[in-house]
């Protein structure tokens, strides 16, 4: 019989405010077992935890129940304690009175009665705990950043600056991201170039970063420390170790007619193409869709210029396997399309535009080399209207609900410039509220207002309405004025919305890693686990996680860069001892387990039994590989014979539960 | 093809034309319209107010009597189909005033929005086939720039008129193209015609009227098309600043299948 010490924790108020403390640690002082039990109001503080450690001494407790918070805030926490009194970790249960019971009951009766109950299922299960052991896995020593933004650079140059070695996987032809298309950064009007670069030729040099461009991430498989992730590196019908970056093909190329995505399809470039100058790596890139040669077998012009030999129109898609300890997902954003805007004539007019095309017209190597024209008729526009918020905050559902956090800075940055350079001309900007909480944000806005004398007005944008005459009339509210305004523009700019990027949701179903339904992935604990997912061995960099500037974005990377560190550090981690075992007397063979099993850790083998009658059978089993298998416990589900147990939620102490319960 | 019909009060008396080319047009295109027997005013517009439920009881009694019939229930007014199909939807989706509604009606069976409602456009879009209008046309308005005026009503709110994009629609418009004439698009077609402000404020309604019709013509637009009766008003009577003239679509329809009188 088990000596049994039952913990009821306060929580503060958290729990006691809607259960009866008193009356759940008195009601379980009569279950069978229970020598002691006591109530306290933060039983995870230091004179909480001292309280269980003397109760185990004093009472010779060989097993605890502690009525708190959910397993996952503090049950790695109530293990240590008891550990430290002499008992094995595996012999704590804890009953979670505080997420599944006070929070979400309002009643204080009903709270206390469950509260009492989910005790005695902890209490019945804990009878039938037995100690565990953990084992050890080994770590690989390597990292894999996916996504090659602002994001996956300052991660992969922080875990190689510690010594590991650290790939990045992106899909598109260079690394560099979103911020390559930016003009100028908010708040110290530095160019975005300037600063991203050197950070890109720095990836590129360091021995310890390998970076897969053109390449996505088509599999994962294994777990902490020990990742198998398969990369498909997409033919780009260019040898990269042969091709200089010369860039001769990307002038020669006879189509030319290619919308250029860097330019967000403002102008077009050839078939053959190198993304920008500063490109890394720098070689060229041949668009399938587009080639003569590839599509028809007719040109070639490419492999005649190239002087390095490095042209391959037999290249294939090749898929190669890399082994990690940790992955880190930085699949960045993007913005929104504006099909459910048709208000604002995106899709009608050419002189209505997003804030990244207005960054690529105002951008020094954009299609205009930096004249701010008009798309559609390459004149200078004289009134130039901002409409903030378009898609974001946004409760109808044609948009996000969230707030993109960035749509005011950058468009303070563009009205601020475009009057700096530009003083002839006239800007509005129309906001539902202007925020800019960072540091020297308020001020670098106000300065838009105060000094540069943009027309900032509280209200959103009705309708922009193409005019016959080339201009568009923008019908807005204003709501401090109270009065409808018709404002004639030559140029809208639109601030749509961002979010995760497309590859994101296929990425966490491989990662297992689990996303809110914005499709950001969701971080372990808002607060105080914001870099990690909770799925072991899974970090998170950027704005994958949730809308960010740069600022923050590289604060994270280097933030999810020092949690790998510190995982790659360790030359083993302790596994999980709750791992499925087979009980080879009761194994029929039939490989249900093996179907289900996400991890491969379980095989097959043929054994020799003895049999009552004195003979030998040879039969067919199951076995787990116990540094595989994640304590998931599909195969015990599975399992038709009930042969598949796990431990530590083995199925007796599951119906003990289920009993308990119930009576 | 056999539908139930709701002609409404304005189609009996200012909106003849509307009525009548509709009927022709139904006809020569195979299309039987059955006029609900016992149909009343739809109450002219749908209340704002949650809790209001007496002026929307006789569109209750007309949706339940279609359901009787067993037929999609076709509108042609674009106020009428907007207060029909919103009521059909808040019987259908909203419990507190279907209860309501049914308690005060005692019908025998209570009636929850069961009633299909379509407007005449989606017939001819989805029913009969706009490409299958083409084949049928015998007098193709060839040459005439037409511009398509939907005005709020009709497709707003978007969620539960289910039409067309109200920001960017295209139906009228692939009507145009199908009866051989070419649709002009233009930014103020689905802006307000000023619709009852006219009643109180003769100069708001002049504004918003003029700023549709202006914008109409000048977009190279020979004339206006709508399924609305109060938009047509307006639109002849307050747009003074361009006398660009104003019909019904049924109107048309009917030139173009050679059925008009």
């Amino acid at each position: 019989m088990q000596r049994i010490g039952v913990f009821v924790c306060w929580c503060g108020s958290n729990i006691a405010a809607t259960v009866d403390v008193e009356a759940v640690s008195e009601a379980l002082k009569s279950e069978p077992g229970v020598v002691f039990s006591t109530n306290y109001q933060y039983m995870c503080s230091e004179a909480g935890q001292n309280m269980i450690k003397d109760a185990i001494k004093e009472h010779n407790l060989t097993g605890v129940v502690i009525c708190s918070c959910s397993p996952r805030m503090h049950e790695a926490t109530f293990r240590k304690t008891v550990q430290g009194a002499g008992i094995n970790p595996y012999m704590v249960e804890i009953a979670n009175i505080r997420e599944q019971c006070s929070w979400i009951h309002k009643d204080k009766q009903t709270g206390t009665e469950k509260a009492i109950i989910l005790g005695k299922a902890a209490i019945a299960k804990v009878h039938l705990n037995a100690p565990l052991t953990a084992g050890e896995s080994p770590v690989v020593k390597r990292a894999l950043v996916i996504g090659g933004g602002i994001a996956g650079i300052q991660t992969a140059l922080d875990i190689a600056e510690a010594g590991f070695d650290v790939d990045i996987v992106e899909t598109k032809p260079t690394i560099g991201g979103k911020m390559t298309q930016i003009d100028k950064t908010f708040p110290t009007l530095d160019c975005a170039a300037c600063i991203l670069t050197p950070k890109m030729v720095d990836c590129a040099q360091n021995e310890k970063i390998h970076i897969y461009s053109y390449s996505e991430v088509t599999a994962v498989k294994g777990f902490v420390g020990n990742f198998t992730v398969s990369i498909k590196k997409k033919a780009r019908y260019v040898d990269t170790t042969k091709c200089t970056g010369c860039g001769v093909c990307t002038e020669k190329c006879p189509v030319k007619n290619v919308p250029n995505e860097f330019n967000l399809g403002m102008n077009n470039r050839r078939a053959i193409y190198i993304p920008f100058a500063q490109a890394v790596p720098k070689v060229a890139t041949i668009d399938a869709d587009y080639c003569n040669m590839l599509k028809n077998g007719k040109c070639g012009v490419c492999s005649k210029v190239c002087t390095a030999g490095a042209i391959d129109y037999k290249q294939q898609d090749e898929i190669i396997e890399e082994k990690y300890g940790a992955i880190v997902a930085a699949t960045g954003f993007n913005p929104i399309k504006l099909d459910n805007f048709d208000e604002f004539a995106y899709s009608q007019s050419k002189d209505v535009i997003t804030s990244l095309e207005f960054e690529r017209l105002t951008n020094a190597a954009g299609p205009t080399s930096g004249q701010l024209l008009r798309p559609s008729d390459g004149k200078h526009p004289h009134t130039i209207v901002f409409v903030q918020c378009v898609g974001s905050r946004d409760t109808s559902g044609c948009g996000k609900p969230y707030c993109s956090k960035i749509c005011c800075m950058y468009t303070a940055k563009h009205a601020m410039l475009t009057r700096e350079k530009y003083p002839d001309t006239d800007v509005y900007v129309f906001y539902i509220d202007v925020r800019t909480p960072g540091k020297n944000f308020d001020e670098f806005y106000r300065r838009a207002v105060e000094d540069y004398n943009v027309h900032y007005i509280k209200g959103m944008v009705g309708k922009v309405a193409p005019r016959a005459d080339g201009t568009l009339d923008v019908q807005a509210s204003d709501l401090i004025s109270n009065e409808q305004l018709h404002i004639s523009a030559d140029l809208v700019v639109l601030a749509a919305a961002i979010e995760p990027d497309k590859s994101a949701r296929p990425l966490a179903t491989m990662l297992t890693a689990s996303m809110d339904t914005n499709d950001f992935f969701t971080e372990a604990h808002a607060k105080l686990r914001p870099v990690e997912s909770p799925t072991a061995g899974v970090f998170l960099s950027g704005t994958c996680q949730g809308p960010k500037d740069i600022p923050e974005t590289v604060s994270q990377a280097s933030a999810a860069a020092a949690k790998v560190i510190g995982l790659l550090c360790k030359d083993k981690l302790t596994c999980n001892p709750c791992v499925a075992h087979s009980d080879e007397m009761l194994c029929n063979g039939c490989s249900s387990c093996e179907k289900v099993c996400p991890y491969g850790a379980i095989t097959y083998s043929d054994k020799e039994f003895r049999m009552p009658d004195r003979t030998t059978a040879i039969r067919r089993v199951a076995a787990v590989n116990e540094a595989v298998c994640q304590g998931c416990g599909a195969c015990t589900v599975a399992c038709p014979s009930g042969a598949m147990d796990l431990k530590g939620f083995s199925n007796k102490q599951i119906m003990a539960e289920v009993d308990a319960i119930c009576k | 093809m056999t539908f139930s019909y709701y002609p409404g009060c304005t189609l009996k008396t200012k909106a003849k034309d509307l009525d009548r080319y509709g009927r022709k047009a139904a006809e020569a295109l195979g299309v039987t319209l059955e006029e609900l027997p016992d149909w009343q005013c739809c109450g002219g517009t749908f209340s704002m107010s949650k809790d209001e439920i007496a002026s929307k009881l006789s569109a209750v009694r007309s949706l339940a009597s279609a359901k009787d019939k067993g037929n999609d229930l076709v509108t042609l007014c674009s106020a009428c189909h907007n207060v029909l199909k919103q009521t059909n939807d808040a019987m259908k989706n909203d419990p507190d005033f279907s209860a309501k509604a049914n308690n005060y009606m005692k019908l025998d069976v209570p009636y929850n929005g069961e009633t299909n409602v379509i407007h005449y456009l989606e017939m001819l879009r989805d029913r009969v086939g706009f490409d299958k209008i083409a084949e049928k046309v015998t007098n193709p308005l060839t040459g005439k720039k037409i511009a398509a005026y939907y005005g709020c009503l009709l497709l707003r709110p978007g969620k539960v008129m289910q039409m067309d994009n109200p920001e960017n629609p295209t139906i009228i418009e692939d009507f145009i193209r199908a009866i051989g004439a070419e649709p002009v698009v233009y930014p103020y077609r689905n802006e307000c015609c000023g619709g009852y402000v006219t009643m109180e404020d003769k100069a708001l309604a002049k504004k918003k009227s003029n700023k549709v019709a202006s914008s109409a013509a000048e977009n190279g637009a020979d004339m206006i098309i709508t399924a609305c009766p109060l938009c047509l008003y307006n639109l002849n009577k307050n747009a003074d600043e361009s006398d660009i003239p104003v019909y019904y679509f049924t109107e048309l329809l009917a030139e173009a299948l050679g059925v008009k009188d």
